[in-house]
C-alpha cells in the first residue's frame, strides 16, 4: 500500500482534483437552472431538461479548455525545466500528459452525448408547445414574438411547415444547432480515427483527421452566438411576478401587475474559457515552425549495418539533455509529416545524432535518398523541432540505476551511457550515480549492431581504468534457433561472446526479473533504486510490479522507483 | 499513405454510427417524438450495423486484434458470404440504410456517420480490400513435425571438453548453479 503510494500517490491525486472539479461545475450549473427563478417561464416548456443539457455544457467548456493544454510540448518542456527544484514525482506527472490528454477527450465525448440527447428533447419539446399541444400558459409563452416590444422565450419560430421537419429545419438554420452539428460530427471523426488500432498502424490517418480540431474550436467559440438559452429580464418595470401571472396569460400586458414577460438570451460564455490555451497552443505551433525554419547542418551521415541510418547533425543554439527526442521533417519526403526520434549521442558532444531504422514508408524513403547520395555532400533540408523531456533525465539523480531497454527502446541508453560515461571521465559533481545495471533485451541482434559496437568501446575504457563493475550489463537475445545454440554451445569456452564480441555474456530468453530484482536488492541494500524502461507496455506492467513488490517504505531500506519513457 | 487498409477506419466508424443511431432512435421512441417511427427504425438499423461491424475483418498486412468476443459474430457474418466480403455491398448497404435516418432530427447525426462511414468502405472497395474474417487457429494447421524428431538421438549431446567439466573445488560459489532434477552425491 505504501508503495503504491509513492509511485502512483501524485497521479491519483491530480485526477480525484479533476473529477472533483468536474462535478462541481455540473452540479452547480445544473441546480442554477434547475431552481434559478429566472428560468421558471423556460422549464415549464422544457422541464429539467434544460438543467441537463447546460450542466455537460459547463464541464465541457472546463474539459475543452483543458484538451489543449497537454499537448504543447514546448511549453510543457518549459514547465519541466522549471520544476528542477521540486522534486521528481512533479515532473514525472508530466510525462503523463497524453494518459490526461486521452481522459479529457472521454470526458468531452460523454458530455457531448449528454448535452446532445438533452438538446434533442429541448427541441422537440419546443416544437410541441408552438404547435400548441400543451397547456395554455406553455402556447402562451411560446407565441411570443420576436418584434420591438415583446422578446420571444421558444426560439422556433416556425409553424408552417411540416411539424416532423421543424426540429431539423431548426438546427440546420440555427447558429446554435449548424456549428453543434458540425462539431460533433468532427469529433466523432476524431474519435474513430484516434483508436489504438488505427493510431497505431495507420499514424497519418490519425494525425491528420485530428486537425479537425480547429474546426472544432471555430465552431465551439460561436456556438453560443445566437443566444437561444433564454431567460427572463427580472428587472422589467414594472415586474413581473410569475408566481402570481402563471395563471393569468390571458390578462398579459392588460393588468397591471402583470406586463408581458420579456426574455434575454444567455451571453456567450465558451470563448472566455478556451481563449486561453487556443491561444497557448498557436504559440506552440508558431514555435515549431520557427525552429522548421532554423538552418540545420550535416555533419556526417553513416548507413549502419541492417538499414540503420545515422546522422550526425548541428544546429546553432541547439542544447540537449540524455535521452531527449527530436522531431525531424524532411520536405522532399512528406511537407507535413513529423517524426520522433530518440537522440543517441550525450550533450557533451558538439554535434546530436539520431539512429534511423529502416520501419515505414518515410524512414525507406529517407534511407534511399541517403543512400544515393555522393561522399561528403550535404543531405536533404531536415527540419529539428525539439529536444523535448523524458524520463531519462532523471538517470543521474538515483545512486543505482536499473535500465532495460527493450528491442528500438535501447536507443535512449545510448545516449545516457555515453553521457555517463563522459562526466565519469570529468569528475562531473551532477554524476550521483555509482552503479548501473543494464538490461538489453531484443529478439535479434539486427539494426543494433551500432550499439553493440558502443558497449565494446565502454567496456574496453572501464577496463583501463579499473572500473569493471561501474556497469552490469546483461543482454538477453529472446528469439534464437537450433544454428545459434550450435555455435554458441561449441565456442562457450572463449572470453568474449559469439553474437556480440563482447566479454559479458549473451544470455538467452527471458529474464528472470524477480532473481534480478533481488539481486540488486541484495547489492545495494540501503540505496534508491531507479528503473527506466523503454519498451513495450507489457514489460512496462511487469516491472512496475515488481517495484512495487521490491520497495521497501522503509526509507534505511532499497526502494525501487519505475520511469517509463513512450511516445 | 500508402499502406492504409481504409477499411480498418471505416469499420471503426460504420461502428461509431450504429451506437450513435441506436442511441437517437431510443431517445426518439423513449420520448414519443414526432416520427417516432423512424426513431424505431433506427434502433433497428443502429443493431443490425453493430451486429454486421463488430467483428473485425483480418488486417491484409500485421496482425489483427479481434475484438473481445467477436468470434460468434466473426461465424454469423462470415455465412453471409459474397454479401459481407465485398465491400462494395457494404458501401451501398450503408448508405441505403443511412437515408430513412435523414427524416428525424434524433436520427439525423447517425444518418451522416453512417454516410461517411459508406463513403470510406467505397474507398476500401476502390483499392481492392476486402473482408476476411479472423478465425482462431486450429490444430490442423499447425506445421508437421519434421521426421528426424521421431527417433532418439544417435549422438550424444555435445559437451566442453572434460577439463572444463571437472569439479572445480576452488570456486564452490562459482561452481553452485541450480539443478532442475534431484542429484545425488558424486561416490567416486
Amino acid at each position: 500500500m505504501g508503495n503504491w503510494i509513492i509511485n502512483h500517490g501524485l497521479t491519483s491525486f491530480i485526477l480525484v482534483v479533476w473529477m472533483g472539479i468536474n462535478i462541481f461545475l455540473f452540479v452547480w450549473f445544473y441546480f442554477f437552472y434547475d431552481l434559478g427563478d429566472q428560468f421558471f417561464y423556460t422549464r415549464h416548456i422544457l422541464g429539467s431538461a434544460l438543467a441537463w443539457a447546460r450542466a455537460p455544457a459547463a464541464v465541457l467548456n472546463f474539459n475543452c479548455l483543458l484538451i489543449l493544454l497537454p499537448v504543447c510540448r514546448n511549453l510543457l518542456s518549459l514547465l519541466r525545466g522549471s520544476f528542477v527544484c521540486c522534486g521528481r514525482t512533479m515532473r514525472k506527472q508530466l510525462d503523463k500528459n497524453l494518459s490526461f490528454h486521452k481522459l479529457v477527450a472521454y470526458m468531452i465525448g460523454l458530455m457531448t452525448a449528454v448535452h446532445m440527447i438533452a438538446h434533442l428533447l429541448n427541441v422537440e419539446w419546443y416544437n410541441n408547445s408552438r404547435q400548441g399541444v400543451y397547456d395554455k400558459l406553455s402556447t402562451a409563452l411560446s407565441n411570443l414574438e420576436d418584434s420591438d416590444n415583446t422578446t420571444y422565450l421558444n426560439p422556433i419560430r416556425t409553424t408552417d411547415i411540416d411539424p416532423q421537419q421543424i426540429p431539423t429545419y431548426f438546427v440546420f438554420t440555427t447558429i446554435a444547432g449548424l456549428t453543434g452539428v458540425i462539431i460533433t460530427l468532427c469529433l466523432i471523426l476524431i474519435i474513430t480515427s484516434s483508436m489504438e488500432v488505427i493510431r497505431r498502424s495507420y499514424f497519418e490517418v490519425f494525425w491528420y483527421t485530428h486537425h479537425l480540431f480547429v474546426i472544432f474550436f471555430a465552431g465551439l467559440v460561436f456556438h453560443g452566438a445566437g443566444r437561444i438559452v433564454r431567460s427572463q429580464n427580472m428587472d422589467t418595470i414594472p415586474p413581473h411576478n410569475f408566481t402570481f401571472c402563471k395563471d393569468r396569460s390571458d390578462d398579459w400586458g392588460r393588468i397591471p401587475e402583470c406586463p408581458i414577460p420579456q426574455f434575454r438570451g444567455g451571453f456567450p460564455q465558451t470563448w472566455m474559457w478556451v481563449i486561453g490555451p487556443m491561444v497557448l497552443y498557436l504559440c506552440e505551433r508558431l514555435l515549431r515552425f520557427i525552429r522548421y525554419m532554423q538552418a540545420v547542418r550535416y555533419r556526417k551521415i553513416v548507413m549502419r549495418p541492417s538499414k540503420v541510418l545515422e546522422l550526425q547533425l548541428v544546429k546553432n543554439g541547439f542544447t540537449m539533455e540524455v535521452g531527449q527526442y527530436v522531431f525531424l521533417n524532411c520536405p522532399a519526403i512528406s511537407q507535413l509529416e513529423w517524426h520522433p526520434f530518440t537522440m543517441t549521442s550525450a550533450p557533451e558532444e558538439d554535434f546530436f545524432s539520431v539512429h534511423i531504422r529502416s520501419a515505414g514508408d518515410w524512414t525507406n524513403k529517407l534511407i534511399s535518398i541517403m543512400e544515393q547520395l555522393p561522399e561528403g555532400a550535404q543531405g536533404p533540408k531536415m527540419g529539428v523541432d525539439g529536444p523535448f523531456g523524458t524520463a531519462s533525465e532523471d538517470v543521474f539523480d538515483y545512486e543505482v540505476a536499473m535500465l532495460v531497454g527493450a528491442g528500438i527502446g535501447v536507443t535512449p541508453f545510448a545516449s545516457i551511457l555515453k553521457s555517463i560515461w563522459y562526466k565519469f571521465k570529468e569528475s562531473n559533481p551532477k554524476l550521483r550515480t555509482r552503479k548501473i545495471y543494464f538490461y538489453w533485451l531484443c529478439r535479434e541482434t539486427h539494426a543494433f549492431e551500432w550499439f553493440a559496437d558502443l558497449l565494446q568501446v565502454l567496456e574496453k575504457e572501464m577496463d583501463e581504468r579499473g572500473m569493471g563493475d561501474f556497469l552490469t550489463y546483461n543482454l538477453y537475445l529472446t528469439g534464437w534457433d537450433q544454428n545459434l545454440t550450435n555455435a554458441v554451445t561449441v565456442r562457450f569456452d572463449e572470453d568474449t561472446d559469439v553474437v556480440t564480441g563482447l566479454k559479458q555474456k549473451t544470455h538467452y530468453g527471458r529474464p528472470i526479473w524477480d532473481k534480478e530484482f533481488e539481486k540488486v536488492r541484495k547489492e545495494n541494500p540501503t540505496s534508491v533504486v531507479g528503473t527506466f524502461l523503454c519498451g513495450p507496455e507489457a514489460l512496462a506492467k511487469v516491472l512496475e510490479k515488481k517495484c512495487a513488490k521490491y520497495s521497501d517504505v522503509d526509507p534505511r531500506k532499497t526502494k525501487f522507483y519505475f520511469n517509463k519513457e513512450n511516445f | 499513405m500508402g499502406k492504409i487498409e481504409w477499411a480498418m477506419w471505416a469499420n471503426e466508424q460504420a461502428l461509431a454510427s450504429g451506437l450513435i443511431l441506436l442511441t437517437g432512435g431510443i431517445v426518439g421512441v423513449a420520448g414519443q417524438f414526432r416520427g417516432w417511427q423512424f426513431a424505431a427504425y433506427g434502433v433497428a438499423a443502429g443493431v443490425f450495423v453493430c451486429l454486421l461491424e463488430y467483428p473485425r475483418g483480418k488486417r491484409s498486412k500485421g496482425t489483427s486484434v479481434a475484438r473481445t468476443g467477436q468470434y460468434c459474430f466473426t461465424v454469423c457474418v462470415k455465412a453471409f458470404g459474397p454479401l459481407t466480403r465485398n465491400y462494395y455491398v457494404r458501401a451501398f448497404l450503408h448508405a441505403a440504410i443511412c437515408v430513412p435516418g435523414g427524416f428525424m432530427l434524433a436520427t439525423v447525426l447517425g444518418c451522416v456517420c453512417l454516410g461517411i462511414a459508406s463513403l470510406i468502405y467505397l474507398a476500401a472497395a476502390i483499392r481492392g480490400e476486402h473482408w476476411e474474417p479472423i478465425l482462431p487457429r486450429t490444430e490442423t494447421q499447425r506445421k508437421p513435425v519434421p521426421p528426424s524428431i521421431k527417433n532418439p538421438p544417435s549422438n550424444p549431446p555435445p559437451r566442453p571438453p572434460p577439463e572444463m567439466r571437472r569439479k572445480r573445488v576452488d570456486d564452490l560459489e562459482g561452481a553452485a548453479y541450480d539443478n532442475p532434477i534431484p542429484v545425488t552425491a558424486n561416490e567416486y
